[in-house]
C-alpha cells in the first residue's frame, strides 16, 4: 500500500522582550540561576500578573505579517499540571481566542510554492528548568526561564514529507527574525518545534492516529524524528496493528522516538479563563500603528527582487533568507546600479562560501557592502577580470592593504590589459606564430579560436581582458 | 450530568489531592449538588448573551517592556526548604 505522512507543527518561539511576560523580571539568557526570577516568577502568595505590551505586540507583528486576523477581545487561561518547574500550578497561556488566529505561510519546493495554513498563534509563558544530576537525590530548579514570552504558532497538518516540514520551520524561523520578534537561536532554545505526524493510505481523507513529537531543536532532527516516526507507525500499519495516540520524544543519539506520556496517563489541562488577568483588548489603532512599521516581508522582497532586477527564483529566494542578507544586497547594489546579477552572484558565492568556511553571520562579515561595490565596480569598468577579482577579494577578506581594492590590484599586478593597440600587437604576434591553427580557423575549425585565445591569455599572464582579446581576434581571422 | 466515584477520583489524581473511598462519596454528594445547581441555571435563556471571560467588565492593563526587577534571590531562597548552588531543591523528578 502507498502511505502519505500527514505532519502539522506546532513551533514555540521566544519573544525578544526585555523582560517577562508578566514580570518585569529580565529575560537575558545565560544569567546565574534565579537571579531573574522575581515574587511573581516564583508564584509567591498574593502576586498578580500584569501583561507585557511587548510581548503583545510582537504576536500583532507575526500575526499581521501572516495574514491572520487579530482576535479583539483576546483572553488568558490556565493550563493546570503539577511539575516543580512550574511554581504555581498552572502555565498562564490561552486557549480560546488566541492574539493571532489563522494566515498562512508559503513555502518554496522544488521550486513551486506551497501554501501552509497557520490554525492559530498565542501567548503563553515559559516554564523553568529542571536539572537533574545528582543534587543528593534530590532535583535543582532555576526559574529564570519562567515566565519568558512564548508565542506558539500551530500551523494546520498540511504537509506531506518531513522535507515540507523542514521548509516549513525554516521559513517560519526567516520570518520571526526578520520581523524582529524571535532571535531564533536554537541552540538556546529560542525556538523549537513539536511535530505532530500520521499516515493514512494514500488517496483517502480521513487522518490517522497522529503523535506528538516534543522539542526538536534543530532542523536536521525535525527532519530526521518524523523520517522515523512515519516509518514506525507504517510498519506497525503494514502488521495488523493500530497506533497509538501518544507523546513521544527523539533520541538523537539512537535516532528513534520513544514513548514519553500515552493519552490515557496524559493530563487533562482542565484550561479556563485566568480570573487574575483581564480580557485583552487591542484597537484597531494600535494594530494599525504596528503595521506601518512593519519592514517589507520577505515574500515581497523575493517577488521585487525577480521582477525589479530580472533575478531567478533561486537567487531571490537565497538573497532574502535573513533579512541581514538582502540588506547587504541593497546596500551592494545601491552603490552599483545595473550589476545586480553580478552582485548576486558574489554575495552568493564568494560572500556566503567565505562566511561558512569561517561559521560567521553575513552581520560579522568582514568586507562591507561598499568595499564589495568597490571591487565588483573594478570588474564591471574591465579593470581587472573576475578571476583577478578573486584574488582581490582574498585579500580584502585577510585585511591586507586596509582592503583597498585599487591598492592592492596594484600591488598584485592584476590590472587587465584593455588597451586596444596593446592587444592588437599581442593578437598578432600569436596569429604569426600559430599559421597553421589560424588555417584550421578559416577551413572552419571553430576549436581553433579558442585555443588561440588561450595562447594570448597565456602570453599575457592572464592579463588580456578576453571580451576585447574576443574582438579584435575575430576581427583579424576574418578581416 | 451524573458524577460517579470514578470521574472524583480522576479528578483528585489531577490535582494531587489524596482522598479515601468515604471522602470521595462524600464529595460526589458535593459536587453532584454543584452540578445540580447548574443545570438549574441552565434554564436561563442566554442566547442573545456574550459570555463573558471575567467577571469586571473592565479591559487588561498593560505594562511597557523594561526591566525593573533587580535580583533579590538570596532574600527568595531565604525561605526555601533547602538550596544548594543557587536552585531550589526538589524532590527528584524524571518524566
Amino acid at each position: 500500500m502507498q502511505w502519505e505522512i500527514v505532519i502539522g507543527l506546532e513551533v514555540h518561539a521566544q519573544l525578544s522582550t526585555q523582560s517577562k511576560i508578566f514580570s518585569g523580571a529580565s529575560t537575558a539568557y545565560g544569567a546565574p540561576p534565579n537571579t531573574q526570577a522575581c515574587v511573581i516568577d516564583l508564584a509567591l502568595p498574593g502576586v498578580l500578573p500584569v501583561l507585557n505590551k511587548g510581548a503583545v505586540e510582537r504576536a500583532i507583528r507575526f500575526g499581521l505579517s501572516v495574514g491572520a486576523k487579530i482576535n479583539s477581545p483576546s483572553i488568558f487561561a490556565r493550563k493546570n499540571y503539577f511539575y516543580p518547574d512550574l511554581p504555581k500550578g498552572y502555565q498562564i497561556s490561552q486557549y480560546e481566542l488566541p492574539v493571532v488566529q489563522g494566515g498562512s505561510i508559503q513555502i518554496q519546493m522544488d521550486g513551486a510554492d506551497k501554501n501552509i495554513r497557520l490554525t492559530r498563534a498565542h501567548l503563553e509563558e515559559d516554564a523553568g528548568k529542571s536539572l537533574h544530576e545528582d543534587f543528593h537525590g534530590m532535583s535543582g530548579i532555576d526559574l529564570n526561564r519562567a515566565g519568558t514570552p512564548l508565542l506558539e504558532i500551530v500551523s494546520e497538518p498540511d504537509m506531506r514529507s518531513s522535507a515540507e516540514a523542514v521548509a516549513y520551520a525554516k521559513t517560519l524561523h526567516a520570518l520571526v527574525r526578520w520581523i524582529g520578534i524571535c532571535d531564533g537561536n536554537m541552540q538556546e532554545g529560542s525556538f523549537r518545534c513539536d511535530a505532530n505526524v500520521s499516515v493514512r493510505p494514500r488517496g483517502t481523507e480521513k487522518l490517522g492516529t497522529r503523535c506528538e513529537i516534543k522539542n526538536l531543536n534543530s532542523f536536521r532532527f525535525l527532519e530526521k524524528a518524523i523520517d522515523y516516526e512515519a516509518r514506525r507507525q507504517i510498519e506497525i500499519l503494514e502488521d495488523g496493528g493500530a497506533i497509538r495516540q501518544e507523546t513521544r520524544l527523539y533520541d538523537a543519539s539512537k535516532d528513534e522516538t520513544r514513548t514519553m506520556r500515552t493519552k490515557e496517563d496524559a493530563n487533562d489541562y482542565r484550561y479556563f479563563p485566568d480570573p487574575d488577568l483581564l480580557p485583552l483588548e487591542i484597537p484597531a489603532s494600535w494594530i494599525d500603528q504596528v503595521r506601518s512599521a512593519l519592514p517589507e516581508l520577505p515574500q515581497v522582497r523575493r517577488d521585487r527582487y525577480m521582477s525589479e532586477f530580472a533575478l531567478s527564483a533561486y537567487d531571490a529566494s537565497v538573497l532574502t533568507s535573513s533579512r541581514e542578507t538582502a540588506d547587504y544586497f541593497e546596500s551592494t547594489i545601491r552603490q552599483l546600479p545595473a550589476q545586480e546579477k553580478l552582485c548576486a552572484n558574489w554575495i552568493m558565492g564568494e560572500i556566503s562560501g567565505q562566511l561558512n568556511k569561517e561559521g560567521l553571520e553575513i552581520s560579522a562579515c568582514p568586507i562591507t557592502p561598499s568595499q564589495l561595490a568597490t571591487l565588483l565596480k573594478r570588474i564591471s569598468d574591465g579593470t581587472i577580470s573576475g578571476k583577478a577579482a578573486k584574488t582581490v577579494f582574498e585579500s580584502m577578506w585577510n585585511g591586507e592593504l586596509e582592503k583597498n581594492v585599487d591598492a592592492i590590484i596594484a600591488a598584485k599586478g592584476l590590472k587587465q590589459i584593455s588597451d586596444d593597440s596593446a592587444i592588437e600587437k599581442l593578437v598578432d604576434q600569436v596569429l604569426a606564430a600559430n599559421a597553421q591553427q589560424v588555417t584550421d580557423y578559416r577551413n572552419g575549425k571553430e576549436k581553433a579560436f579558442n585555443s588561440l585565445v588561450g595562447q594570448i591569455m597565456k602570453a599575457t599572464h592572464g592579463k588580456a581582458n578576453p571580451a576585447q582579446v574576443n574582438v579584435i581576434l575575430k576581427k583579424k581571422l576574418e578581416g | 450530568m451524573t458524577l460517579s466515584v470514578s470521574d472524583v477520583k480522576r479528578i483528585a489524581d489531577l490535582a494531587y489531592i489524596e482522598i479515601s473511598d468515604n471522602e470521595a462519596k462524600e464529595a460526589l454528594g458535593q459536587l453532584s449538588g454543584i452540578f445540580d445547581l447548574i443545570e438549574t441555571m441552565q434554564a436561563v435563556d442566554t442566547s442573545t448573551v456574550e459570555p463573558m471571560s471575567h467577571a469586571q467588565n473592565v479591559l487588561q492593563r498593560l505594562r511597557d517592556d523594561e526591566v525593573t526587577e533587580t535580583d533579590q534571590h538570596e532574600l527568595y531562597q531565604s525561605i526555601a526548604p533547602q538550596v544548594e548552588a543557587d536552585l531550589y531543591l526538589v524532590p527528584q523528578v524524571i518524566e
